[in-house]
């Protein structure tokens, strides 16, 4: 009889060390699939972030880079463009890739590199202790902004899915959660879609997904279920930003050059 | 292959592709542009990779993510340039990636100016970023030197599995001179496999590689810097090169002087010989390593009372000189800072006033 579920290939057989309620291995686990259901892992390098995924490489096992904060899409630009027959994704938290490393994503993404983002928005940074991050909602409390986010003097939070689909360069942009059973099928799937662009050496793809940090938010793991769903998805909407197959025309930009 | 006149930033380019690296990311920065906008058409011809990054920190990272992959690479930038590649350098050596960094120096602190200037020896030579690393530092004096160097970087990159800098004023990178550039590059065969992320099928293997510099645990960190630094010891034993130039005979004064520098004190030391005084030079070509026992020998002659460090900062090599005398002679320090090279007549007038 043939198994239905079981452990992708190219995850480890071991514990992680996330928090309970914290979404990291849900991801870690689709992004496993996605290599293996492409057999790729042969040809797959990861770049590990500064955050608490930085130790993604002890369950997901394929060759990995460990990157400095913020840093990773410049280094998966090096790898892919002097061997762009490898796979090449990176995974990325909000401080490391809205923060410190908002100009090595945009400037990748607008190059248009061959490479996989795989974006996890928890809207707080989680390993440093739950600080204020560009994507931390108005009024939220954190570490660094005790008496919530104040957007008067901080601005409002970052929206990077559409910041980068403003971008004229073909990409895949997307944006998904991980947060009940109904949407994970569809970050799969997403994540997959992803990798294949970046197989076809066809764009840069970004899948941001939207994740929990009970314990930086000081809640349990239900209700951080509950506060992303109600407070984080009516802010970052679900679906797809942009896709190559919908991007302008020529005639349009020449249109718009025009004009 | 006969000489060609070149200047010293394309002639560096192309030794690079001599010597076999054909990937190359780097950001604009005066006085060493020339470097990218030759390689801008010169990479496409050998079908080598060429990309202009957004920032000098993107560039050290790009340069990171190709070295782990297991290729030969490399950039080259000028000193607020190489302040801004200086986090990147130190995730290299944590990692103990190879690669090799051009840095044609100008004026500091701050943007200070254009023009040539010495004044990134302490930075080039104490590690450039944060944490114990080192690079190996080599100090050309000429286009040809330069070219040789750079061929020279790669293998040693290599064998030390550690970022090798090329230190060299921004007359080194701007002015014309004949060079030759050797026909072969002899190297030893370097086994990438072991440790590049180049895939685990490119290595027909079954395990997968990490390229990391994260050691949580203090017995794992410490034991890491421990064997950083005896790759660095090593480099202190067997890399340290120097060129002694008039030195055979007894001589009252020692100069220590390197790159451009150097070659307006061997026009002084020339010229002084006309008049009778006799000055020794040692110029390091290696900034780190430093050659402290050629420079120990050579000032403890008996005739040697005094030495001179002559170079293009505020006294920052001079440091070194002191350090490896172990106060058997005098050390004093001359140099200029603003673009300007000190003049023989300059260098003739202070050796006359030291003995």
């Amino acid at each position: 009889m043939a198994k239905l579920f079981q452990r992708p290939k190219s995850m480890f057989d071991v514990s992680t060390h996330y928090c309970p309620g914290c979404t990291h291995g849900v991801i870690h686990r689709l992004v496993a699939e996605a290599i293996d259901a492409l057999d790729i892992r042969g040809r797959t390098v990861g770049i590990a972030p500064v955050g608490c995924a930085v130790m993604a490489y002890n369950y997901i096992d394929c060759d990995f880079q460990e990157a400095a904060h913020g840093r990773a899409p410049a280094m998966a630009t090096g790898i892919k463009r002097v061997r762009p027959d490898l796979m090449v994704f990176t995974y990325q938290g909000d401080g490391d890739l809205a923060s410190i490393g908002m100009g090595e994503i945009v400037h990748a993404a607008n190059r248009g590199e061959k490479f996989t983002t795989i974006f996890v928005n928890n809207a707080i940074y989680g390993m440093t202790g739950g600080q204020m991050a560009p994507t931390t909602m108005p009024n939220q409390r954190t570490t660094t902004s005790p008496f919530g986010r104040k957007t008067e003097e901080v601005g409002m939070p970052i929206r990077m899915a559409e910041l980068l689909a403003t971008l004229r360069t073909p990409g895949y942009i997307t944006r998904q959660t991980v947060i009940k059973p109904k949407y994970i099928q569809k970050a799969k799937k997403a994540i997959e879609r992803a990798f294949v662009y970046q197989m076809e050496n066809r764009c840069f793809s970004f899948v941001e997904v939207i994740s929990t940090c009970p314990t930086n938010w000081g809640m349990t793991p239900k209700d951080a279920v509950q506060w992303a769903e109600d407070v984080l998805l009516p802010y970052y909407p679900l679906g797809d930003q942009k896709t190559p197959d919908s991007e302008v025309t020529e005639k349009q930009v020449a249109a718009a050059g025009a004009a | 292959m006969s000489k060609v006149l070149m200047k010293g930033n394309e002639a560096i380019a192309e030794a690079a592709i001599r010597a076999g690296c054909l990937n190359y990311f780097a950001y604009p920065i005066t006085p060493q542009s020339e470097v990218a906008e030759y390689l801008s058409w010169r990479m496409t011809e050998v079908n080598g990779v060429f990309l202009q990054g957004e920032s000098e920190v993107a560039v050290s990272y790009m340069i990171f993510g190709a070295a782990g992959a297991g290729v030969r690479v490399f950039t080259t930038s000028s000193s607020p340039g190489i302040s801004l590649m200086s986090e990147g350098i130190s995730y290299l050596c944590g990692a103990q990636l190879p690669a090799v960094f051009v840095n044609i120096m100008r004026g500091g602190p701050g943007l200070g100016g254009i023009l040539p200037s010495q004044a990134d020896y302490n930075q080039a030579t104490r590690g450039v970023g944060h944490g114990d690393c080192r690079l190996l530092v080599m100090a050309p004096a000429s286009v040809q030197e330069a070219a040789e160097m750079v061929m020279m970087a790669f293998p040693l990159a290599e064998k030390y599995r550690n970022p090798v800098m090329l230190l060299g004023d921004g007359l080194i990178g701007q002015m014309m001179e004949p060079v030759e550039f050797p026909d072969h590059l002899k190297s030893e065969p370097s086994n990438k496999d072991s440790w590049a992320t180049n895939g685990i099928d490119h290595r027909n293997g079954t395990t997968r590689n990490l390229v990391r510099s994260l050691f949580l645990d203090p017995e794992a960190l410490n034991n890491n810097n421990l064997m950083l630094r005896a790759k660095y010891e090593r480099m202190k034993a067997e890399e340290v090169r120097f060129e002694a130039y008039n030195t055979e005979g007894d001589y009252q004064v020692l100069i220590v002087s390197y790159g451009t520098m150097s070659r307006v004190c061997k026009t002084a030391i020339n010229a002084l010989k006309g008049q009778g005084v006799e000055v020794g030079l040692i110029r390091p070509q290696t900034l780190f390593p430093f050659p402290d026992v050629a420079i120990r020998e050579a000032a403890a002659k008996p005739s040697c009372r005094t030495v001179l460090s002559i170079e293009m900062s505020m006294g920052q090599m001079v440091d070194d000189v002191e350090r490896c005398l172990h106060g058997v002679r005098p050390v004093e320090w001359y140099g200029k800072c603003g673009g300007e090279v000190p003049t023989p007549e300059e260098i003739i007038d202070l050796v006359k006033a030291s003995v």
